[in-house]
């Protein structure tokens, strides 16, 4: 089984919502970002998404705009995010990895040779910010190929025709848009309704997991509440990073009890 | 919905946002399709080229400058156009079907300022809020547009990020669309960018190679060897190839900006010097590093600092239809200068490109040519730029 099925099995039968931070590659710089993975994990991160910093993250606002632009002024490349993951991979065996990134990442080091490359380093998901399904169709022959999950986007304006589809072609999760706009945890999301969550499972998706605006514990319980599988934070936990950016023993035990308190709310009572 | 226009270029352009814009592209495109079925917005729209912005514009055959008697050289005057530019033309369409789709707010991004004059303008005539998003350094150097922006009305918004320059307005106009698309339609300033907007700016500019056919027949009873523009994104020049792709006698030729130096990274020659790649929307040539980071560009022009370049551009390069050639900052104000004392016009910077390879074209002809050049917009903007640098020199 692979590794999302097995954690949602696993969180299911222990009634549990996911808690999936994510963090940017080589920010503020390669050790550092190891050190903070681990400390994700060990303080109950359930899965990880790690983006790779790129020079115009259109879907992004300032907080994971200032984290690339750290990770970049330290010469990371797509090379070093993957060496990054291959040592996580290493001591964590079974926590599900997934991608952030943008497409030109990927064409630059040509579509087929990048899937590869971050399947060998233990990758399980790849999401594409700016390409939308109807682009997807030809990375999504190169995930299946590479035993990676294409993650689709589903926002909260999805008509039903764009459910279906993203139904059909899903795996490993959902990513179920908190709101408009782009990353932050200056506007919070909106909890999805009951009818769009029927609405995603009546077609069939890969377990939705709510991000974009997700800052605080009461919204993960909210959104496990209302029917998603999990809940990701992006700003919130790379605004952690930003604030302790001199004292990385701060910054550590700030991130720690951050992901604690994040996941202890997806105990369903 | 079903797509109703072709999304590519061969295998250029397409629709590379995030999905929670689909929606709003889809909107476009039904309402451009509508719009250019509709003879009450055709109208409009005509009335407005020719009562507010001046169209037709000239066709000016030149007196002074070609000296080579085989050669005759007319420009087209879309500098004469309200506004200063080619600008205007789509910016106008644009801002009528902003009023079609029911939304009151209008985003644009600027660089040298030139579509932000031409928004805020258009913005100011139809009733619509305009918020204008333009690099900080762009702020700082190009102060008076910024000026004439605020004078009618419009929102300048300086923008700090990445390099503080075009693309990085590009990026910030994108995000703030993709919070506020119910309300507020983005302005693309170029004939770049996701579908539709590629073939809406040049349907909305096609009427500058619609009228050069006309005026050449009219003066010359035969079309042109060629037509030369400068390519930044492409706007102008797509403008003017449009209605003479299917000629094949008339050679189309973009002329993008080689900076110092084409060997130097200080160009912005997407297609000379760049390769395959997605940027702001859609896959084209673009200037990145090894990695796929975007690299900056750079011009003494403002108008063609930009490292992408429009998907039809990319794929007329690649079919052979059109030829781009590249123009140095220096041969651009050379010819800037020789227009100015020959002819009595002052060029815009981005224009003077365009202007300087028809001239190397001029002196190299050996039978009868006949070369049309858009001159696309004038040079006021420019004067204080030139001024410091002639001084410099």
């Amino acid at each position: 089984m692979d590794r999302y099925a097995s954690l949602f099995r696993h969180l299911q039968d222990n009634q549990q919502g996911a808690f999936v931070p994510f963090v940017m590659l080589g920010d503020p710089d390669k050790a550092t970002c190891i050190n903070i993975i681990d400390t994700l994990i060990s303080n109950g991160a359930d899965a990880l998404e790690l983006g790779i910093p790129y020079s115009d993250p259109v879907a992004d606002g300032p907080t994971i705009q200032k984290a690339g632009i750290r990770a970049l002024n330290q010469g990371i490349t797509p090379s070093d995010c993957f060496d990054i993951i291959a040592e996580v991979r290493e001591r964590h065996p079974d926590i599900p990895i997934g991608l952030l990134l943008y497409s030109n990442l990927v064409l630059a080091r040509g579509v087929e040779r990048f899937y590869k490359d971050a399947a060998a380093a233990g990758v399980d998901s790849i999401l594409i910010a700016d390409v939308p399904l109807r682009e997807a169709d030809s990375f999504l022959a190169v995930a299946e190929e590479t035993g990676i999950a294409q993650i689709l986007i589903a926002p909260p304006n999805a008509s039903d025709a764009t459910l279906a589809a993203i139904g059909q072609k899903s795996s490993g999760y959902t990513y179920l848009l908190g709101r408009a706009g782009v990353t932050g945890a200056e506007t919070a999301a909106t909890i999805p309704t009951d009818d769009l969550i029927k609405r995603l499972s009546s077609h069939n998706v890969a377990p939705p997991l709510l991000g974009f605006g997700i800052a605080k514990p009461e919204q993960v319980k909210a959104a496990i509440a209302a029917g998603a599988a999990g809940a990701i934070s992006g700003s919130a936990t790379v605004n952690l990073i930003e604030q302790h950016l001199d004292d990385t023993t701060a910054m550590l035990q700030a991130l720690g009890d951050f992901v604690s308190a994040m996941k202890h709310a997806t105990l369903k009572d | 919905m079903t797509q109703h226009l072709d999304s590519k270029f061969g295998p250029y352009g397409g629709t590379y946002v995030p999905e929670l814009l689909i929606p709003a592209l889809d909107q476009l495109e039904q309402a451009f399709i509508d719009a250019q079925q509709d003879p009450v917005f055709q109208q409009e729209f005509m009335a407005l080229l020719k009562d507010y912005a001046g169209r037709p514009t000239a066709m000016t055959l030149t007196r002074n400058l070609v000296s080579n008697p085989l050669v005759k050289l007319y420009l087209k005057r879309e500098d004469l156009l309200h506004g200063g530019a080619h600008k205007t033309n789509q910016v106008l369409g644009q801002a009528l079907l902003t009023k079609r789709m029911g939304k009151t707010e209008v985003i644009a991004e600027t660089g040298a300022g030139q579509h932000g004059v031409a928004t805020a303008l258009a913005c100011a005539l139809l009733g619509l809020k305009a918020r204008i998003y333009m690099g900080a350094k762009d702020v700082e150097r190009q102060a008076p547009n910024v000026f004439r922006m605020r004078l009618m009305g419009a929102e300048v918004i300086p923008v700090d990020a990445g390099s503080g320059t075009l693309k990085d307005a590009v990026n910030e106009a994108l995000r703030d669309w993709s919070a506020n698309y119910d309300n507020a339609h983005y302005l693309l300033g170029t004939a770049a960018g996701p579908h539709p907007f590629p073939t809406i700016v040049r349907e909305f500019h096609r009427m500058i190679g619609e009228e050069t056919r006309q005026q050449i027949m009219e003066k010359e009873g035969r079309l042109p060897d060629a037509v030369v523009a400068c390519v930044g994104g492409g706007s102008n020049a797509i403008g003017m190839f449009a209605d003479f792709i299917d000629s094949p006698e008339v050679k189309l030729i973009g002329v993008e900006p080689a900076g110092k130096g084409l060997h130097t990274h200080e160009h912005g020659a997407a297609i000379n010097c760049g390769s395959t790649g997605i940027l702001h929307g859609t896959y084209s040539y673009i200037m990145q590093d090894s990695n796929g980071q975007i690299e900056e560009s750079y011009s003494v022009s403002a108008g063609l600092d930009y490292p992408a370049v429009g998907p039809q551009h990319a794929y007329l390069h690649d079919t052979g239809r059109a030829q781009y050639a590249a123009v140095s900052d220096q041969e651009a104000l050379n010819a800037f200068q020789l227009l100015a004392r020959k002819e009595g016009i002052i060029p815009a910077l981005e224009s003077a490109h365009a202007l300087a390879h028809a001239l190397n074209m001029a002196d190299e002809a050996t039978e009868e040519t006949l070369i049309v050049v858009n001159l696309s917009g004038r040079g006021d903007k420019d004067l204080a730029h030139v001024h410091s640098i002639l001084g410099e020199q």
